[in-house]
């Protein structure tokens, strides 16, 4: 793999490799530390995301690499109006891998076009975050042991939410999986994906409004936040969000080995109440991204 | 009925859907040509009831494959020595390169200056095209 720009480049067998990867990092985290040791990463980020930058930071730097790189566009060569393309090339010549940022979207497939060196698109817009994915992906596989097989409940904003699309274009490469979108009438999934996904792969889904009435069927639950600027008036957003939070109530009719998945930052789609359940797994998951990320840095260098 | 002069050589845009024409002659430029060009709409189709053609006296290197954007139901004659010598069908292209633009406000089409915008044919009946970059769907307005 050269470049990862979009979760649908890799093929089931690439997301095994780097899942068993994963899974030996965790286990012997020790073997894996000098790994990287005379590589340099740069972590472009045209604006800012602390925990994406930190979760690929740490990821490098415990291979033993080095890493360069800015946080915001105002302190980059950016704000004076350079290409892209010149950055990239620029910056290509000083390190071995580039894991990009950028409001735009589509901005690392156009960085990759010119780039010597593997590109990562740690997010581009509402497009695409192929490393949300595979942490999303790392995270189903250590709590329930498969993909496969299983029952998939997403909630909240399922119009704007791009996690949300690129785990189910991912997931739907898999066998077995029934999807529960669960989602006010104003963010439901869009069309494309469920007439490009959905029905073209002849993927069971069904669509509903309250987590209440599917609680029970699901294998591992998605949320996601729903945001009070997608709403047309506060009325709406007041009327809404409190069927779209979890809470201990909700989750009395839940399976007993339920997974509760979260991309993070949480606002108040989870109540704190919940942490302390056994399926909650979200603080998990943010580790395992890191893991995940180490496993892709490790591939994409092919320092093993 | 009007009658127009067949041309000797040349190319012959048939079977427009009526109401087409006009769109194919403007994405076409026809009229800066400094050649003879004939728009003909309404004209009697054994095929589709009604037709639009444009008949254009010289051999150009037009770019068609816009064409089969605006409408891949066309024929496109070339003509020598009044004889048609190659039928070309048309289909919508598989990619289409710096004619759509991305209506993406959020595309990094819409900022970066030089980049080519290219996309992929997404369906062919629904004309619908999706950009190379950010996926956003293109839908080609009748
Ligand atoms: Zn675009």
């Amino acid at each position: 793999m050269k470049h990862l720009i979009d979760s649908m480049d890799l093929s089931i067998e690439e997301l095994e490799e780097l899942f068993t990867l994963s899974k030996e990092i965790m286990k012997d985290e020790d073997k894996y530390r000098f790994s990287c040791e005379k590589k340099l990463m740069s972590t472009l980020f045209y604006e800012p995301s602390t925990r994406t930058r930190f979760s690929f930071e740490a990821a490098m730097l415990r291979l033993g690499g080095k890493v360069i790189g800015f946080s915001e566009a105002s302190t980059s060569s950016a704000s004076k109006g350079e290409s892209l393309p010149d950055t990239i090339r620029t910056v290509g010549s000083y390190v071995d891998l580039i894991v990009m940022r950028h409001p735009k979207e589509g901005a690392p497939r156009y960085a990759s076009l010119t780039s010597d060196v593997p590109i990562i698109n740690a997010g581009d817009g509402g497009h695409q975050h192929p490393t949300q994915t595979l942490t999303d992906l790392l995270t189903i596989i250590e709590i329930k042991g498969k993909i496969e097989n299983q029952t998939i409940g997403l909630c909240g904003d399922l119009k704007f939410g791009r996690t949300v699309h690129s785990l189910i274009k991912s997931l739907s490469k898999y066998e077995g999986i029934n999807f529960i979108l669960i989602s006010p009438p104003e963010l439901k999934i869009p069309e494309y994906i469920k007439k490009e996904i959905l029905l073209k792969e002849s993927i069971p889904f069904i669509e509903v409004e309250t987590l209440e009435e599917v609680m029970g069927d699901i294998d591992v639950l998605y949320m996601t936040r729903v945001q009070k600027e997608r709403f047309f008036n506060e009325a709406d957003y007041v009327r809404l969000k409190d069927t779209y939070i979890l809470d201990n109530k909700k989750l009395i009719s839940a399976k007993k080995d339920l997974a509760i998945l979260h991309p993070l930052p949480r606002v108040n789609e989870i109540s704190p109440e919940v942490d302390s359940d056994p399926r909650a797994v979200y603080f998990k998951q943010a580790k395992y991204g890191m893991y995940v990320r180490m496993a892709l840095i490790i591939k994409m260098l092919g320092a093993i | 009925m009007l009658y127009i002069d067949s041309i000797s050589k040349g190319i012959v845009i048939d079977h427009i859907s009526p109401g087409l024409g006009f769109r194919i002659f403007q994405y076409l430029k026809l009229e800066k040509s400094d050649y003879t060009v004939a728009l003909i709409i309404n004209a009697p189709s054994k095929r589709k009831g009604k037709k639009d053609v444009i008949k254009i006296e010289k051999h150009t290197d037009l770019d068609l494959r816009i064409i089969g954007i605006i409408d891949p139901d066309v024929t496109i004659n070339i003509i020598r020595n009044e004889k048609i010598v190659e039928k070309i069908q048309l289909s919508p292209p598989q990619k289409v390169e710096g004619v759509i633009q991305c209506k993406n406000p959020r595309c990094v089409t819409s900022t970066e200056d030089n980049v080519t915008q290219t996309f992929s044919l997404l369906d062919k009946k629904e004309l619908s095209y999706k950009c190379d970059y950010c996926d956003h769907i293109y839908n080609w307005e009748m």
